[in-house]
This record gives structure tokens, sequence and C-alpha cells, in this order.
């Protein structure tokens, strides 16, 4: 829980810079799946890039290289939109 | 110090070439009463060549104010004017302004709210957004509306205060009544607001920020006391401004002005016009030995509290004139002068006068100094307490 | 390179918008901003209204935006984004500025800052002539503060200020033609376009920052708790909307129609509707007269809009 900063020392206006505050790891709203690649199918088109609301496809350069677990939030939006059926969701143990 | 050249022109005109010569970069306009000649005469210089702006033409007043905050925020110097339902109507963007810290200036022309519709002055548009956290500065006459007018962007744009100005003026009595009034030269004014600059300018686009976020109860609080701070340090940012405008026009200004208070007894405290009336009366009662005065607040927001309460501390009698009503509570000047005074001896008195352009007349204010005027000056119906 | 290798590209591994936002799982208004900021080469500034995307993404002290970011109120999107673009002109002008280093003004409101509260703005706006892209995401009703009816919620759908119930069968006016209003403005660019078919998108949106004044998209966009399906169909839902001729995917360059996307099969209108709860109740058999009406006006319009792309007038 980050600490919450005293009156005098906020920017004025409430102007927020990117990168200096935590953004919420919304990777905890998954319910019991995660997204799982099969490399071996995978054809780079990268819809699954495009289609995640959440910026979870990590890329390197223009090739899929993984999921960012951190803000994924398990809505099976990759699974449903790869054409040749590389990604499906996996059973995932979720923190109690 | 620039060669003194009176030229005869009324409060609007004065807001006009004082808007020449600050030279905006992007001026939002949308007309009402009694404001329109200020945003008139302001186009026709653009149209001439006169001055750069970006003249806007938005579609209402809340659109005007909302351009302002994104021309402002954006990184360019931002001026508009309004009156009345025009300020009703742009209300929650002043808020948003003043919370964003958006050095905007606006010209006021004080006209009535509505209803029933009048388009003539009182002071209740300003006071509708008296909680906003916007400065907001009073003129008594055509010479102070463009000396304010020159020195709100130095007091919008201080660093420490980053905040919207607003320079008031009585709709019709000042912006229509013809004046001798004193410019400064254009170099002067150039370089007495100097260049404008912000910490943080949307249009900035190797430093992204994130500007008008949302907030939650764990940190709305601490947002609103950091705005609420920045238009207390407005107080002393105006007078320092205001000591440097004195050394360039040879006319000194501060958050208020005190009228004959030595020894004064009774002592009517004003905003706007009616402080020029007042003044003319407190000068006769002198001549006869009556000893009263006078003390105009210019400063409305921040209020001088501290201030007032000293320059009234030997005063037996406290006037305050307001030119608004708050139905079912204190009118707001009165409102104000009682938390100053609070703990005081002095006897505090209140009247409401002037609602809807109704004139003060001298006559008035004698009665209003003898003790014998009613609660409403002016209104028929009334007659004088016993 | 393809298309979307470009927007990789121009992505360049900073999202405009990243993750660690509060949008709901399978939200498609994410897809409709990286899509749209993407297409642009040139730096942007992005201009929110209140709504979901602008409550969502930017929690004091946090934000999930990395590129320049303005919010002031609600119905005002438009009339801050003018200001913006002003101040660029103003900027420019005094300061003699190059073209190369113009920064792109891009408005993002939903329909209810759009065709609702919004419209008085962006109608100035556009007939201000401001160079600026203003993008409706149209969920089709005010998402954010929990499904109620906009002017964009569409003839039967169940809102919670326009639910069905036992005298009442939904939202009983038809929506506003939106895209043809910004159209009346004359302005240089106007498109309907949707959240999943993001290469229609983002040609149009190139067609936008091309046009030398302002340009409007209107882009349904798909909600999985409003309209009530699976957050994992978002998107892919979309392909109904189109394929049923629901919602054409068109443009108007210069007030010159041109149809974008002509399905190769059109499907009946309950492939629309069938999978969203917020038009279950049309199904039930004692409607079969609305989805009959419903039916009837999507085919109309789509011969009004073929007529209008041949320069033809409407009877």
């Amino acid at each position: 829980m980050p600490e919450l900063t005293p009156w005098s020392e906020l920017r004025g206006g409430g102007v927020v810079v990117p990168g200096e505050a935590e953004r919420p790891q919304t990777g905890g709203w998954r319910t019991g799946v995660k997204p799982e690649v099969d490399l071996s199918k995978c054809v780079n088109c990268l819809l699954c890039w495009i289609y995640c609301p959440d910026s979870a496809v990590e890329l390197d350069g223009t090739t899929f290289s993984g999921f960012d677990l951190t803000y994924c939030k398990g809505c099976e939006i990759c699974a449903e939109v790869c054409p040749v059926d590389a990604v499906t969701m996996v059973p995932e143990e979720v923190a109690s | 110090m620039t060669e003194t050249t009176l030229r005869l022109m009324t409060g609007g005109e004065a807001v006009v070439e004082a808007m020449r010569q600050i030279d905006p970069d992007v001026v939002p306009v949308y007309p009402i009463t009694p404001q329109t000649p200020i945003i008139q005469g302001f186009a026709k210089f653009v149209a001439d060549g006169k001055a750069q702006a970006e003249l806007v033409n938005v579609e209402s007043e809340h659109s005007a104010m909302s351009a302002a905050v994104g021309s402002a925020l954006a990184g360019a110097r931002t001026m508009t004017a309004t009156s009345s339902q025009g300020l009703a109507l742009m209300a929650e963007v002043v808020y948003i302004a003043a919370s964003m810290r958006a050095p905007i200036v606006m010209a006021v022309g004080n006209r009535a709210l509505s209803g029933p519709i009048n388009i003539h002055c009182d002071h209740s548009d300003s006071m509708l957004i008296r909680d906003s956290g916007v400065a907001q500065l009073f003129a008594e006459n055509a010479q102070e509306a463009y000396d304010l007018t020159v020195m709100a962007p130095r007091l919008a744009e201080h660093p420490d205060v980053l905040l919207p100005v607003l320079v008031c003026q009585d709709g019709f009595t000042i912006t229509h009544s013809a004046e001798p009034v004193a410019m400064l030269d254009d170099e002067d004014v150039s370089s007495f607001v100097g260049d404008y600059s912000l910490p943080h300018r949307v249009l900035d686009t190797a430093h992204p920020t994130t500007q008008g976020p949302f907030a939650m109860p764990d940190y709305y609080f601490e947002l609103r006391r950091q705005q609420a701070a920045a238009l207390e340090t407005a107080l002393d940012a105006f007078t320092g401004i205001a000591t440097e405008y004195e050394e360039l026009s040879g006319r000194p200004y501060g958050p208020l002005e005190a009228y004959r208070l030595e020894d004064a007894e009774r002592v009517i405290v004003a905003l706007g016009s009616s402080a020029g009336t007042v003044k003319d009366v407190v000068d006769d009662l002198r001549d006869e030995g009556d000893p009263v005065g006078l003390l105009r607040i210019v400063s409305f927001r921040p209020f001088p509290a501290r201030e007032a309460a000293a320059l009234l501390e030997d005063a037996d009698t406290v006037i305050v004139l307001d030119r608004a009503d708050s139905p079912g509570g204190a009118a707001p000047l009165r409102a104000e002068v009682a938390a100053a005074l609070y703990g005081s001896a002095a006897r505090l008195d209140g009247h409401v006068y002037g609602l809807g352009g109704r004139d003060l007349h001298p006559e008035d204010v004698r009665e209003i100094f003898s003790g014998c005027a009613p609660p409403y000056v002016g209104l028929r119906g009334v007659a004088c307490p016993a | 390179m393809s298309r979307l290798k470009t927007l990789v590209r121009n992505e360049a591994g900073v999202p405009p918008l990243g993750g660690g936002h509060a949008l709901c799982q399978g939200c498609g208004v994410p897809v409709v901003v990286r899509t749209v900021l993407n297409t642009f080469t040139q730096p942007v500034v992005v201009v929110n209204a209140t709504g979901c995307l602008e409550v969502a993404t930017t929690r004091f002290p946090a934000t999930a935006w990395n590129v320049p970011w303005l919010h002031v109120a609600f119905e005002n999107a438009a009339a801050v984004g003018s200001g913006v673009e002003s101040a660029q002109r103003a900027l420019r002008r005094r300061h003699a500025m190059s073209a190369d280093d113009e920064v792109a003004v891009v408005v993002f409101a939903g329909d209810g800052g759009t065709y609702d509260i919004g419209l008085q703005a962006l109608s100035g706006a556009l007939e201000r002539g401001h160079k600026l892209l203003f993008v409706c995401y149209d969920n089709e009703a005010y998402m954010n503060t929990g499904i109620q009816r906009s002017g964009a919620t569409p003839f039967g759908a169940a809102t919670t200020t326009s639910p069905s119930g036992d005298v009442s069968f939904g939202k009983a006016q038809q929506r506003k033609d939106m895209t043809a209003i910004a159209v009346a403005h004359h302005v240089p660019y106007a498109a309907q376009a949707t959240a999943s078919h993001w290469h229609d998108l983002s040609v149009k949106v190139e067609h936008a920052a091309a046009a030398e004044g302002p340009a409007f998209l209107n882009v349904l966009t798909d909600c999985p708790v409003g309209w009530g399906h699976e957050p994992r169909l978002s998107l892919r839902l979309l392909n109904a909307a189109v394929d049923s001729l629901f919602w054409p995917l068109y443009e108007v360059v210069d007030g010159r129609y041109r149809v974008t996307y002509q399905p190769d099969k059109v499907v009946p209108i309950e492939d629309w509707l069938r999978p969203q709860k917020r038009f279950a109740h049309l199904l039930r058999p004692e409607n079969a007269n609305l989805v009959a009406e419903i039916q009837a006006k999507v085919d109309a319009d789509w011969e009004d809009l073929l007529r209008r792309c041949q320069g033809g007038d409407l009877p």
C-alpha cells in the first residue's frame, strides 16, 4: 500500500507525471485463468497485441514474446481472437 | 516612468487597451451585456492586426472558459470576459480552472443574476463564484479597470499563485461611462507582463503529464488544500506586484484602500464604483466636522482579513455595504467583515443596496452614515427605522 | 510493412495508454485509443471528456497515460480541445514554427459526451474549423454512471433508465444519427468505424489526420457489462453489428459519401441482438414486431446510405 502524500508535497493542480506513481496491479483481477501461448503455433499476426485492453502482450520488435501478467485481467480476448488457436486460457491459482 | 497623457475612455475601452498592450495569445469570446464592448473592441484590434491573439468565437460562456483552460494549460497566455448569466453558466469550469491552476485573466462587467433578467449592475455574479478559488479584484473606476487588468497577468502567472484572476468592474457604471484614463506605453506594459511560462505545458510532448485527474476521498482534500494555499499567497504577491506597478505608473494599489480612516469613528466598507460616491460624502461630512471614513476592498478574494481588522481597529461603528444579497443568510461582504472583526468592540451594521442597477445616491450614503438607513437601502416600501 | 506492424513501430514500446487502469475486463475502449493514437506519426495531445475512459485511467496519483492528457469536464471536451488547438496555432504563428513539429490534438469522448451533453461544444468546434480529431467511443449508453440511456442508445435497448418491463420494451426512441450531424457542419472528414475493425479505423484516422480542419470519428465500441455479454466475446461481437448493417462503415470526405466495407453476406439483425442481454427481451415471441421494425429501419437506412454514396438526394 503506497504511502499517502501530505498536501504541501503535491504538485500544483494535481498534475501527474507518468511513472512517478505506481499503477494498480490489475493482474489481481483474474479469477482463476490466465493466458498461455504455444509458440510453435504463433504466426505473429499481432491481433492479440492490438486487441488486449490492458496492453499485456509483450513484443520483441514486432515478434510476440509473452504476456505481462502484472496487468492482464483474464478477459480471454486474446484466446478468442487468435486465428491459429495458439493462445489458450489455463487454470491459475488465485491468491486468497 | 511613462509621460502621463489622459485619454477619455470607458472602463470597457480601458480594458480593451490593456488587453491590446498585454497582447495575449488566445482570447475565447462570447457576448453578454455589459462586457460586449470589451470583446468587440478587442476583435477590432485583431482584425486590424494591432493585436495578435487567436480570437475564438465560441458558442457559449461555458465553452469560453473551457477553451481558456485548454489554451492556458497548453502554454498560451489567455484572456476572456463575461458577466452575470455567462459567469453563472461557466461556473463549474471556473472552479475547475482554479483547481487545475490555470492562470487565465478574465474581465467581468458585474451584472445582476437572473431572475428576473436584468442587465444592470450588482455584484451577485461575482458572489456566485466566491468559493471557486479564483482571485477577484474590484475596480472603482475606469483607471483602475485599466491598471488592474495590466497587473492581472503578473498575479495570475506568479509562480506561487498560478490561478485565474478576475478583474471586476461595475456593469454600465464603469464599463460604459467615459472617464479620463492614463495609460502606460506599449513597451512598458510588454516588459511589465513579461513572457508566459508554466511548469507543465500540455503541448510539451517531450514531458507528458496527466492533468485533471480523478481523485478519491484519499486525495481530494489534500488537492483542494494546496489550491487554497496558492490563493492565500496571492495577497502578498499582489502587494509586491502593485509596488512594482507604482514605480512604473505613479499610481499605488493594494488589497484595500484606506480613505480618511485616521480618527474615523464611523467607517463604511464597500466594493466597486459606489466607493467613489462614498468618498465624496466622506469629504463633505469631514468638512462638516464629522469623523467618518471609507475602507474600500480591492481584493475580495483573497480577502485581506488581517489588514482590514487592523485598519478598523479604532472605529466605533463599521457599516458594510453589499451590492449582493444572500437570502436566508448574511450578505457576502458583511460575512467577510464580521469574520475579520470577530472579537472587536466595534458595532457592525450592514446594508444591501443597488441590486439590479438601482443607484446609490449621496443622500443615501449620508443616511447610512447617520445610522438612519433601512437594511435594504433605496428599496421602495421601507421606512427609516426609528 | 503491414499496418499492424506499423502501429507496433509507432507505439515503440511505450503505449499511449498502457496497462494499470480500471477499465473492465474486455472493455472495447483501449483498442480504439491505441489504434487511433498509434496511427499518428506526429506527437499527440489527448483531451478526454468525463466518462469511463477518463475515470478509470487517471485515479490520482496514478495514470495509465504516457502522452500529454487533459481532462476538464463532461460536456466540454471539444471546447477544451479547441483551446489547445488555438494555443498551438497562436504560438506557432508567433514563433514562426515549421509544420514538421505540429502536435495532433485528439479528443476522446463517450456517446454521452458527444451526442448529448457534449453536443453543443462539439458543434461549435466543428463550425469553427479547428484542426482536431474528435473520436466518439460509442457504447450506446452512459456506462460509467451505471448504464443509463443516452441519445445514442438504439431503439429497443434496455438500460437502467429505459428498462424493459411489464409496460415498456426499453428505449422507445431511435438513436440520433450523430455522424450525419457532424457532416451537416461541412467538416472535411467524418466517418463511422468500430473498435473491432481496427484496420478500417486506422485508415480512417490517417484520412482524418490529413484533413485540413476538424475530423469526426464515430466508433461503435462494445461494453461487456452494459451490453450484457462475456468479456471474451468483446470486439468479435461487433462483426455482427457491421455484417447486419446495423452499423455501416463509411466515410464522408468533403461531403462525399463512400462505404468502406460491404459485407460479403448480410446477416439478419437477430445475429446482432441475440448475444446481448440488453436486447434479450426483444427476442421473446410477443416482441417479434419490434425486431421486424428494427430490421426494416436498418435496411432503409442502408438504402439511404447507398443513395448518398451515389450523390443522390433522399426521397
